[in-house]
């Protein structure tokens, strides 16, 4: 089967090696970017937290870290956490790090891609948050509620609601962007599409089977999210066009 | 800390950033292009329009954008029967990427101009191209005008992908630094405070604009 001088072989994708391998990165790549997401998750939230506090230098704090992160490119962070990071240690701390954590490459990646993508989910949360009009937040002091029940019975259900999309949109960002771990030798998927190349000039095979990888998943998360979408919307709100 | 090793290499480091605006800036004007053509196809009664914009958008949009760099430089040799050098190989594969992005920005801004303004212009003798062209699309632009600058303050990040196909690029010269002189904490805290520069006078121009637009209408 020749196409411009090039013989496809399919096989590839399944031969003993190779396709092991390739299922091992899928495996990296969707538990690098659920840990990662998890991170971002929480610190997103504590990020979100300072960004609306009444205090001025929480708030400074907040502003200024979501500046950094989304002022620099992902690369620029994952290399710092990289080859940069382990340096500020003292020095047992880095022997230590260099003996016993042998893939060092995959927690850096996990640290940059949690950190990085905490930034937006901060600001996700915080455009959630400023969508809710001023009149909940006042009905709900006014029956006596504290700040933090406030947040969590009236407002949070509400703006949680309201951000699911942009939140599913979020999480496949940051499920793509683990593809960068490669350049610090993660072997996830894209890495791993890659590689086989080098062994048997086939990449054209192994990168096209990637992205539809990457396109089925996102697939399923994005049906997913339409279906808890569907369960738990406000009543009378107005979906979503599709 | 060391700095002497960023004055010592500032000039080769810095060098790099006029590729990176080369990049960035080719990125903008073909993916524009691109972008404003698949958009008007996305919006489009016709199907045969309509579906080939719309699974191009979805598809590329789904990819991160280094596997379409990769992609691109296996695949390109099978079509062309040669490798494409690395430059142009950059090049095509961020506008191919970058267009499916611009896309969506101009059809949203298409459509927050409300549908009366269109049947108005219609009633009034106006052709589809007029109204395209005196109604609609400058009241659109003002409102993209904001996502489409920080789609460029992104796609400024993104430059730093070529670095995987060995484009000698700002961070691709940072990281040739650091290789030779092994300083990386200052390297890339200083290839960070560049990109945080350039990138952070661009969001707050954004910001400015979107100011000052506010105030244009009340």
């Amino acid at each position: 089967m020749g196409f411009l001088n090039y013989t496809f072989d399919w096989s590839v994708l399944w031969r003993p090696p190779y396709g092991g391998l390739l299922i091992n990165g899928i495996l990296i790549t969707l538990h690098l970017s659920i840990l990662a997401w998890m991170i971002a998750v929480w610190l997103g939230i504590t990020i979100c937290v300072f960004r609306v506090s009444p205090f001025v230098l929480a708030r400074f704090a907040g502003s200024m870290y979501v500046q950094i992160f989304r002022n620099t490119p992902f690369l620029v962070q994952l290399f710092f956490w990289y080859f940069a990071a382990p340096l500020l240690l003292p020095k047992p701390a880095q022997e230590w790090l260099y003996d016993n954590v042998p893939n060092y490459s995959y927690w850096a990646g996990v640290a940059a891609l949690g950190t990085y993508t905490a930034s937006r989910v901060a600001e996700l949360f915080r455009s959630g948050l400023l969508s809710i009009s001023r009149d909940q937040y006042r009905a709900a002091y006014s029956t006596g509620l504290t700040v933090f029940q406030t947040y969590r019975y009236v407002i949070f259900p509400y703006a949680f609601r309201i951000i699911i999309p942009a939140f599913t949109t979020e999480f496949l960002t940051c499920f793509k962007n683990s593809a960068l771990t490669m350049t610090i030798g993660v072997m996830e998927i894209t890495h791993t599409a890659y590689y086989i190349d080098s062994f048997t000039w086939h990449g054209l095979e192994t990168t096209t089977a990637a992205s539809l990888v990457y396109l089925c998943i996102a697939l399923c998360v994005v049906l997913f999210m339409s279906f808890i979408e569907k369960r738990i919307h406000i009543p009378g709100m107005i979906a979503r066009e599709q | 800390m060391d700095l002497s090793v960023i004055s010592i290499n500032f000039k080769f480091m810095i060098g790099g950033l006029v590729l990176t605006f080369e990049l960035a800036l080719m990125t903008m004007v073909g993916g524009l292009l691109i972008g404003i053509i698949l958009a008007m196809a996305r919006l489009s009664p016709r199907p045969w329009l309509y579906y080939p914009a719309t699974v191009y958008i979805h598809f590329f949009r789904g990819l991160p954008l280094i596997l379409v760099i990769f992609w691109l430089y296996f695949l390109s040799p099978v079509i062309t029967g040669k490798s494409l050098g690395a430059f142009p190989a950059a090049i095509i594969s961020f506008i191919v990427f970058e267009a499916a992005y611009f896309a969506e920005i101009i059809r949203a801004g298409v459509q927050s101009i409300s549908h009366g303004q269109t049947m108005a212009a219609h009633s009034s003798g106006l052709t589809a191209y007029q109204t395209a062209r005196y109604v609609v699309l400058p009241q659109a632009l003002r409102n993209m005008f904001p996502s489409l600058v920080t789609q460029a303050v992104i796609i400024f990040q993104d430059t730093s992908l070529a670095y995987v196909i060995g484009l000698r690029e700002f961070l691709r010269r940072v990281n040739l630094v650091d290789a030779r002189e092994a300083r990386s904490v200052e390297l890339y805290l200083f290839a960070g405070l560049v990109y945080f520069a350039i990138c952070s006078a661009g969001s707050l121009a954004s910001h400015r604009i979107e100011k000052q637009r506010e105030r244009s209408y009340h």
